[in-house]
């Protein structure tokens, strides 16, 4: 009982002490018996403790600061799908293990919508794995198919996650940066940051295992073209190369853009597993169920971590996504279906965001997918050099924002490697999956910059 | 599309070098080395994957898998109601190194370990003679002491304790524990202390937590689980008490694997929680009478077994109950040279032919011990009295069956 009071007392519940019993910590016996504790961690994680979200979001937690930062909507996920959640909660056999898998309905509706999307048969149980988020879909992909001494390319920024997972399969990334084409700090759009496919052949050679893809892109919300995807898909086919392509903002693209699978291409389905996410597609970020989908040759390695590890996802979520997803499966010829009117909602809070950021007399790079903003923050001249010195520009210029305008971002060399931090470091990234009161707020702050610089 | 394991970096050019031509644009799209990590060799079979399928194909009464056929409580459904249809829409808003095993185990200990690159290293309960006439408890299963302590050695990490045990049902007595914390203190090993059970443990024995012991806290990892406190096994919210010295390191893996649980499960959790604390000791207090309403069924489940010609092994805690199946061992032949243990066979045969659905014993212990306990299979009772009933027709129609009118 002791231990579950501890547990409570540490969510902040009220409790009642019934009974209180110190645990006896430090008792030795005689010392010739015994050895000194020598506990430490695996090399697996060395170095991976340090999380640039765990950083930022304590310090953004304050309900004062208007929060930018996380990739976090606070606006409302669709009414239906929290009923969904909320029925599927009263039904006894719904709060107890399904499939560990994925639950059948969920499988199967996904099946059905993809099947649609990529124009070819998706088997429900063998081609797909529901995950706990995409987090846990890129998790189990490369634990079930990155081995020891590999190499993985990862196009800079990057998602932070997948440097640690990279590495706690105990293989190498190997970086390769989007670079501006446009000259310096002139940048207007995603889709003006490239990959330079010369630079990008150098980067495979035959211990190149994977190479992990993000289209629409965080942070920058580049949507990559057939033509880019294609000098991707051409390098993985001469090398042998599994592709990991991380699709969660797949139904964010905006006006002129269009999503395109890179499993879609030739040679592609054998070797990509494509990564979605309910958490991005019904802004319910705290649901954390992902999929991935693929063929049965590689799905079923990833299945096997899946039934070692957590085994299974929680039901009564995946029978609400599944309830949800045949919804806007059956109206996908409509507009009104949510996986377009969504990014239509979106599209209009770019649009401001982007004003509020240009009024300050900044130029932000226009996203033409995800939720995500990117600005170079150098024309506004922020002094910050009586902050701690041995950190980034954007980050020290994160923690000045947040502290003395109360309105908080992420820095972007959080998502860079080593080498390329410094070609980012005046960045910094803004979220605008936010409510017009949340807008209204930044708007405010934005407008009054140049009143009192403190 | 094929993949051919072992390929060599040298035949791999070779192959390269060889083809020509559209044929060997066709060849590089199949991979021609190992797709899989190696560190999943060995870990594709599951006893779970294949015996909750059975279960799903056959019409049969399941007694297999451990999960509630009755209904969680109310208080819990509502919180969970509460949680994701109310105004806080933020609720929707994420060396070689050895470790013993203490068999029977619950079955992913092990592809765990290996998964980590550890060595399992088991170490056996063994049934002491029950009286004449007496049925067998799950306490008469015990560790040998000598045995235990040769277990430990300088390249030992960790020991896995479950109490109470699943599959026997176990809990581990004081004097038990105090023995085992000897030893990780001695040795200096750490304590994963698999506790999930805590709360169902019967005929007003102690659940002993190892963490509470001298010089344990330290060195312990305790793991509690909402799905088997509040029977909703479908929610998957679990839990890790510890140090900060060595929470710390889960914590990152945590961050770099799944990073958080769902938020309305958790407040779900947490409002059950804090009803129950609110009861806690008292008649009306859910963990009470959850025990009390277990203990019944196991003692029902007890007199099935034994109606059916089985000999079943009282578990002292959780919900799962072994009986030795001996006596009707006819049923199936018995395939000496097959791959599959016996008890997974028979179980088969069972599910199709009965209609009632158990899990081979054998599935709980490490491969060399597989067959020494393939007499014996575990069934779940935390069921409705329905489901109860129908497997109690199903074990008295077999017996009368086997033995005539």
């Amino acid at each position: 009982m002791f231990f579950a009071l501890q547990s409570l007392c540490c969510l902040g519940i009220r409790t009642k002490l019934l009974k209180i019993v110190h645990p006896v910590r430090f008792f030795r016996f005689s010392t010739s018996a015994t050895m000194a504790f020598k506990h430490k961690n695996t090399k697996r994680i060395e170095g991976l403790d340090v999380n640039v979200w765990v950083e930022f979001t304590k310090v953004a937690a304050d309900p004062s600061i208007v929060n930018l930062g996380q990739g976090l909507p606070d606006i409302s996920p669709p009414s239906y799908v929290k009923e969904e959640l909320a029925k599927a909660a009263t039904v006894d056999r719904l709060n107890q293990y399904t499939r560990g898998f994925g639950h059948p309905l969920l499988v199967k509706t996904l099946s059905q919508i993809y099947e649609r999307v990529c124009g070819r048969k998706i088997d429900p149980y063998t081609d797909i794995l529901v995950t706990v988020g995409g987090y846990g879909s890129l998790f189990s992909a490369i634990q079930g198919l990155i081995e020891e001494g590999d190499e993985v390319v990862i196009i800079e920024p990057f998602f932070d996650c997948y440097v640690p997972m990279v590495k706690m399969a105990g293989a190498k990334p190997v970086f390769i940066p989007l670079r501006n084409k446009t000259a310096i700090g002139n940048s207007a759009s995603s889709a003006d940051w490239i990959l330079d496919p010369t630079e990008l052949a150098r980067k495979f050679n035959s211990r190149t295992k994977a190479i992990i893809l993000n289209t629409p892109h965080n942070p920058i919300g580049k949507v990559f073209t057939k033509e880019e995807l294609q000098v991707i898909a051409d390098l993985c086919i001469k090398y042998d190369t599994l592709c990991i392509s991380d699709e969660v903002y797949e139904w964010l693209v905006y006006k002129g853009n269009k999503h395109i699978k890179i499993a879609t291409l030739p040679g592609m389905w054998e070797r990509t597993i494509t990564i979605g996410s309910a958490g991005k597609t019904y802004s319910v970020t705290g649901w954390k169920l992902g999929w991935s989908i693929g063929p049965q040759h590689l799905i079923k390695h990833l299945q096997v971590v899946q039934q070692n590890t957590l085994y299974t996802c929680p039901t009564p979520l995946q029978e609400a996504l599944a309830q949800a997803l045949c919804i806007d499966f059956k109206r996908m010829d409509d507009p009104d279906c949510y996986f377009y009117s969504l990014s239509r909602e979106l599209e209009s809070k770019r649009n401001r965001m982007a004003q509020l950021l240009q009024g300050v007399g900044l130029k932000p790079v226009i996203p033409d997918g995800g939720y995500f903003m990117i600005v170079d923050v150098s024309a506004l001249n922020v002094d910050l050099s009586d902050m701690e010195a041995n950190q980034h520009y954007d980050y020290k210029f994160v923690k000045w924002m947040i502290k003395s305008k109360k309105l908080s971002a992420i820095p972007l060399t959080a998502f860079c490697g080593p080498e390329t931090k410094k070609q980012f470091e005046k960045y910094i990234r803004f979220c605008f999956i936010k409510q017009d009161s949340t807008l209204d707020a930044a708007e405010v702050i934005l407008k009054n910059w140049n009143k009192q610089t403190s | 599309m094929l993949r051919r394991s072992g390929l060599s970096l040298g035949q791999y050019f070779l192959r390269r070098k060889n083809r020509a031509g559209f044929s060997w644009y066709l060849n590089k799209t199949k991979m021609s080395r190992p797709i899989q990590a190696r560190r999943l060799e060995g870990l594709d079979k599951n006893v779970w994957v294949e015996f909750v399928k059975l279960a799903a194909t056959y019409p049969a009464v399941n007694l297999g898998q451990g999960f509630p056929d009755l209904p969680p409580p109310d208080f819990v459904k509502e919180a969970f109601v509460k949680a994701v249809g109310g105004e806080n829409i933020m609720l929707h808003q994420y060396t070689r190194v050895f470790v013993i095993l203490i068999e029977p185990y619950f079955d992913c200990y092990e592809p765990m370990v290996k998964m980590a690159g550890g060595t399992p290293v088991f170490v056996q309960l063994r049934p002491k003679a029950a009286g004449a006439g007496k049925l067998m408890s799950s306490g008469d299963w015990q560790l040998d002491p000598a045995e235990l302590a040769s277990r430990f050695t300088k390249r030992t990490k960790a020991i896995v304790l479950n109490s109470p045990n699943n599959p026997l049902g176990k809990v581990f007595r004081r004097e038990e524990m105090e023995f085992i914390a000897d030893l990780c203190v001695k040795h200096d090993v750490l304590c994963f202390s698999d506790e999930v059970y805590e709360w169902l443990v019967y005929d007003g024995k102690e659940h002993i937590r190892i963490a509470s012991l001298p010089g344990m806290w330290d060195r312990t990892i305790t793991i509690g689980s909402a799905g088997k406190t509040f029977s909703t096994t479908g929610w998957k919210v679990g839990w890790t008490l510890g140090p900060d010295h060595l929470l710390k390191h889960l914590r990152t893996v945590h961050q770099n694997a799944v990073y958080h649980c769902p938020t309305a499960a958790q407040e779900a959790v947490a409002q059950a929680f804090q009803r129950e604390l609110d009861h806690y000791g008292k008649p009306d207090s859910y963990f009470v009478q959850l025990a009390q309403e277990m203990q019944q069924k196991r003692d029902w489940l007890v007199q099935s077994l034994i109606a059916g010609g089985m000999k079943p092994i009282i578990p002292e805690g959780t919900y799962f109950m072994m009986a030795d199946y001996s006596e009707l061992k006819s049923e199936v032949p018995d395939l000496p040279d097959s791959e599959e243990p016996y008890d997974s066979r028979f179980i088969k045969w069972m599910i199709k032919n009965k209609g009632l659905v158990a899990i081979p014993v054998s599935a709980f212990y490490g491969t060399p011990h597989k067959r020494n306990f393939d007499h014996l299979i575990r069934f779940c009772f935390v069921k409705e009295e329905a489901t109860l009933k129908a497997a109690d027709d199903i074990l008295r129609r077999w017996r009368l069956e086997k033995t005539g009118p």
